[in-house]
């Protein structure tokens, strides 16, 4: 409540401070990499695309979680940033508000992206976001402790069971991923209940119930430990990383974590069902988009967003950041360079949006999954009941 | 404020009386010293609880943020609330979170309360070490808690162990069995510094002779407690468990930090669930309605507390 009324305040406030105030050469930039490495590394091509049309950028960062509340809020006081990088399945939700633009207006169009990521930023048959690179999750093992049992890393569901289950042992867990309540324990998730054959849409059909109790039986099982519920996909690093996993779910973004802390890992593609099943990961990553301003302000923060995503550009950032180029030769390329990022860019081929199925309803959709995949882990729930929960909740979703 | 103006009118009395057109200048000036708050409560008090009233019958959706458009629904919000199936489990667990924390704070504040009573040494600095968890904030705090906590190497399970009480390490927090409880332990560690100052401040006032006259009637040490200590302290325990109450059913950061809510809204309390059904779910419509459930619940006992105090003041009145 009092968090309601500051947020009010806030936007009585906001009116003051509207478009109209801000130096006609500045871009004002919204994003969510508050890590200063990551930050450093956005702003430096931010400026140099800035720079090449006389600009500068105004840059604005805010905690992931704090980034949409704040959208909205700039929203009621039409006081959006002019250059908006969202996590792509929020980008639906607030195109759908109406505040933004088409890029086709400005002659930014997705041909040669990933289908995925074009698919994440359009909003009912219009592209509203672009990005400069995705990423996705992927299979990281302690290669010290496989080569000591002489195992192979996994490449099926069962395999990825029996090698946990034979690196279980005392305080190391076989392995680490994250069921926290929010977004990312459904994006950890969705991979093993897409490449089931399992859809968002009837989360309570045989596929998605099969998916959850192989992810329940894993903490049942002892394999991965009870305290998942409560990780985030940063706790998961941590544990990986000390040696107390000998596997775990989690994305590229991890990499220079785990080569500061010197473990010997490997990175495979996510185990599924089977080995003839290609493994359907979410996209990950953020899209550029351009707010309802002026026109030159929109022109001006267009022609920002088209020259983060050249080549050149596109290449920088997403070595710096180990994302995968959103553009698909640039990632082919990217990869024949980086084999560590190998397996991230052949899942990019064939991952999907996580907007693709529901639209909008996925924010509502998501959240319903993460309840039921809590209640399973953590009470004692059976996967059918705590799906059909869920079901009923993407029911009634609007 | 009420002596200030009475001396300033009493100064100012004769030439007031000398100008009587402006007779009303009295009244200016009294409004005077009155518009300050009553604007800051305007704005930051009334405003936002009636905004928030306002919200709680309007249909909101993303798009009510950018259009404006945000239909009145009456009271759609509140019965989507009432029976949506997690409303019975976060006004349970708000319950019993409010009652858990507040009555083992008591106890164990008016127990530290009177143990300070006596003097030893060092007995002023450990009383100021204890209210460390108070003047902590929530964040640290609650971020350590989680660490206390942890499943596989947090020390209370390696505690607990280690003594042979448990034989398996407990899930303090990643099942629903025991979330509430982790949060209302750690909650009661941060409240009961407050207890003990209010109560031990309230000590102070009880006479000695009283003591001293009990135990020459030969009064024990417990009926000494019973027959002076809790009767004297009446007022003073009124007030510490009306106030406890009040912040106790506001209690967010704690349980933000430590469960979030979860697993599976085992911990999830109306203030918990208002935050997430607005800023996760952007329902801002019944994220307000949750909201003002919970200031009716804090006016009532609110109201409560405001008695409670008049009727202190006017028995001290007549007392003096």
């Amino acid at each position: 409540m009092i968090t309601l009324g500051l947020a009010l305040l806030l936007v009585t406030a906001g009116c003051t401070g509207g478009v109209s105030s801000r130096p006609a050469d500045v871009v004002v930039e919204l994003d969510h990499y508050t890590s200063a490495e990551a930050g450093r590394q956005f702003r430096s091509v931010l400026d140099r695309c800035a720079e090449r049309f006389g600009l500068r950028v105004r840059r604005q960062n805010v905690p992931v979680d704090q980034l949409m509340p704040k959208v909205l809020r700039d929203a009621t006081a039409h006081s959006l940033p002019d250059l908006l990088f969202v996590d792509n399945p929020d980008l639906k939700t607030v195109a759908k508000t109406g505040a933004l633009t088409e890029l086709s207006q400005y002659g930014l169009s997705g041909e040669g992206f990933y289908p995925g990521i074009v698919e994440a930023g359009s909003y009912r048959g219009k592209l509203y976001g672009l990005a400069p690179g995705v990423n996705g999750l992927a299979l990281f093992y302690n290669r010290t402790m496989f080569e000591r049992a002489g195992l192979e890393p996994p490449e099926t569901w069962q395999e990825m069971r029996s090698a946990a289950r034979e690196l279980t042992e005392g305080s190391t867990h076989g392995i680490a991923f994250s069921a926290i309540a929010s977004e990312e324990g459904s994006w950890q998730f969705e991979p093993f209940l897409w490449s089931n054959g399992g859809s968002l849409d009837s989360l309570d059909s045989r596929r998605p119930v099969e998916a959850l109790e192989f992810w329940s039986g894993l903490v049942e099982d002892g394999l991965a430990s009870r305290s998942v519920v409560n990780w985030n996909q940063n706790d998961v690093i941590d544990r990986f990383a000390s040696g107390n996993a000998a596997m775990m779910i989690n994305g590229s973004w991890a990499l220079s974590s785990l080569d500061e802390s010197g473990v010997d890992y490997g990175i495979v593609t996510l185990p599924t069902p089977s080995q003839d099943i290609a493994p359907k990961v979410p996209l990950g990553g953020e899209v550029g988009a351009i707010p309802e301003t002026t026109p030159e302000r929109q022109r001006d923060a267009a022609r920002v967003l088209d020259c983060m995503l050249e080549r050149d550009n596109m290449l920088d950032w997403t070595s710096d950041h180990a994302y995968v180029p959103a553009r698909t030769k640039v990632a082919e390329q990217y990869a024949a360079e980086r084999p560590v990022m190998k397996p991230f860019v052949e899942e990019v081929a064939t991952g999907r949006a996580r907007t693709a199925e529901l639209g909008p309803r996925y924010r509502e959709v998501s959240q319903g999954l993460a309840d039921a995949i809590q209640a399973t882990i953590a009470g004692s729930t059976s996967p059918r009941k705590a799906l059909e929960r869920a079901a009923r909740i993407a029911a009634n979703a609007d | 404020m009420t002596t200030n103006t009475r001396t300033t009118s009493g100064t100012s009395g004769p030439r007031a009386t000398r100008r009587k057109p402006g007779g009303n200048r009295e009244g200016l000036v009294k409004w005077t010293f009155v518009l300050p708050m009553m604007l800051f409560l305007l704005l930051f008090f009334c405003y936002p609880v009636l905004r928030n009233l306002a919200m709680s019958f309007q249909q909101w959706t993303v798009a009510s943020f950018y259009e404006g458009g945000s239909p009145f629904v009456g009271l759609d919000n509140y019965i989507a609330l009432v029976t949506d199936p997690i409303f019975g489990g976060a006004v349970l667990n708000t319950a019993l979170f409010t009652a858990g924390s507040l009555s083992f704070q008591f106890v164990i504040g008016l127990g530290l309360a009177v143990f300070f009573q006596r003097r030893f040494p060092l007995s002023g600095t450990l009383r100021g070490l204890m209210l460390l968890p108070w003047l902590l904030p929530l964040v640290v705090s609650g971020a350590v808690f989680r660490w206390i906590y942890d499943e596989g190497f947090g020390v209370l399970n390696q505690l607990l162990l280690g003594l042979h009480l448990i034989s398996d390490p407990i899930p303090w927090l990643s099942s629903t069995q025991y979330a509430l409880t982790s949060a209302i332990i750690a909650n009661i560690w941060v409240g009961v510094p407050f207890n003990l100052v209010i109560l031990h401040s309230g000590l102070q006032a009880v006479p000695a002779s009283l003591y001293e006259a009990a135990a020459l009637d030969g009064a024990g040490p417990w009926q000494r407690f019973r027959m002076i200590t809790l009767p004297l302290l009446r007022p003073v325990i009124a007030i510490v468990l009306m106030l406890g109450l009040i912040y106790t059913l506001k209690v967010f950061d704690m349980i933000m930090i430590l469960t979030g809510g979860g697993p599976a809204n085992a911990s999830e309390t109306l203030t918990t669930w208002s935050f997430a059904l607005s800023f996760e779910e952007f329902d801002f419509g019944q994220g307000a309605a949750v909201g003002n459930l919970l200031i009716v619940v804090a006016l009532v006992f609110a109201l409560l507390y405001l008695r409670s105090i008049r009727n202190t003041f006017s028995s001290g009145g007549e007392r003096g």
